[in-house]
């Protein structure tokens, strides 16, 4: 059974369901490293968002022309071009941003979400699909590192972005501005998805069973 | 000597790449789940960032800086580390056949392993000297190799535990990192 693609589907497989941080544990470090502000985690995904896009495209323009053993390198460099491309354009226009998210920016390059999906996918389908999956799995990136922000931001600030959100007496946790914290909110969010995922699952099993 | 000794305390236990500043998290998760392959990987990590270490740092002092081409420094590192790979992979191949065969596998990983880069990069802004920055590799990569072994021993351990079933895998595992870089946080006085 061959399903067929077409945008949406594309654009929605990497959005919801092989979301790149939940699903296929794609991009830990930025996912970890930058998502103690809400502001970091949409910069950050939006920059990504930008590059996958692009080297998804251009990727998938040049598949029948790079020979296969010189893949490897011939994709870096066309990834690391854009992300040097978004490196030099925030630190023009958007400095204070390209400041807090630091090292992480030029590091865009070794994603392994871009990597991932310029291997698998654009590789092997046409352009327009594999902008699609290049915005869906982007924007997918996107959301799930937001939220992750927005969770890291509320309880070790007590603010989303940047508005006080927590009443004047709470006490900041500042681990969760740190290392530690950004692993255990991760994997309890992770947690949280795998339950909804084995009930959705499970929800399915019955109805087949039943029908 | 005292810069060496403080580099050496502070890339392992202080500034541990892994697990005080978040780089190179997805082999940390992905190839923890077993102790020999963990040291496989540790070992081929050290080996190419010591050398990425050295030789990136002679391209930005006598290639990208004099002839002002700094703003290639992403592109010229990644694809020296990227051809540094392949280099180590077919030299190993020849060489010693039973390493090859030992750290074979994780070396074309190894690119997308973003503290090769992070120490790359971080190696010039910092300053360091070449033989400061090929020290200072050594070290992140061996405090990387720790992080690693630590893991995944315990790993080890948890998967013969009984976890709930949304639990196991990955989740797991990141809570577990969570409590190992508390612990890490302990050592933040030391310098």
């Amino acid at each position: 059974m061959h399903k067929k693609q077409n945008f949406l589907s594309v654009f929605l497989n990497g959005l919801i369901v092989e979301n790149p941080t939940f699903v296929l544990m794609l991009g830990m470090c930025p996912t970890l490293g930058i998502t103690t502000q809400a502001m970091n985690g949409v910069g950050m995904g939006l920059a990504t968002t930008f590059v996958l896009v692009f080297s998804n495209l251009f990727i998938s323009l040049l598949r029948n022309i790079i020979p296969e053993k010189v893949r490897i390198p011939s994709y870096i460099v066309i990834i690391a071009s854009f992300v040097t491309l978004i490196d030099l354009m925030m630190q023009a226009f958007l400095p204070d941003l390209r400041a807090s998210l630091g090292t992480y920016i030029p590091l865009i390059t070794v994603n392994c979400i871009i990597f991932a999906r310029a291997e698998s996918y654009a590789a092997k389908n046409p352009p327009i699909l594999s902008i699609a999956d290049g915005l869906g799995m982007g924007l997918g990136f996107t959301c799930s590192i937001t939220l992750l922000s927005c969770v890291r931001e509320l309880f070790g600030s007590g603010t989303i972005f940047g508005l006080q959100m927590m009443p004047e007496a709470y006490q900041p946790m500042a681990v969760m501005n740190q290392v530690p914290g950004g692993f255990v909110t991760l994997g309890l969010m992770m947690i949280i998805v795998n339950f909804i995922r084995t009930a959705i699952q499970n929800k399915n099993t019955r109805k087949e069973a039943a029908a | 000597m005292n810069v060496y000794l403080s580099m050496l305390i502070g890339y392992i236990l202080v500034n541990n790449y892994v697990m005080c500043q978040f780089f190179g998290i997805c082999p940390f998760l992905g190839v923890s789940k077993k102790f020999d392959t963990a040291l496989g990987m540790g070992m081929a990590v050290t080996f190419v960032i010591t050398l990425a270490s050295f030789i990136t740092w002679l391209i930005q002092y006598y290639l990208l800086t004099p002839f002002n081409l700094g703003y290639l420094q992403t592109i010229a590192f990644i694809l020296v580390i990227a051809v540094l790979v392949q280099v180590v992979e077919n030299a190993l191949k020849k060489l010693s056949f039973s390493l090859y065969q030992a750290l074979g596998v994780y070396l074309p990983l190894i690119t997308t392993n973003c503290v090769v880069l992070a120490v790359a990069i971080n190696n010039i802004t910092d300053g360091w000297n070449l033989l400061e920055a090929t020290f200072s590799g050594c070290c992140s990569a061996l405090g990387f190799t720790l992080a690693l072994l630590l893991l995944s021993c315990i790993r080890e351990r948890l998967e013969l535990s009984n976890m709930p079933k949304w639990m196991k895998g990955s989740p797991g595992a990141l809570i577990t990192a969570g409590l190992m870089a508390i612990s890490f946080m302990g050592f933040g006085g030391l310098i």
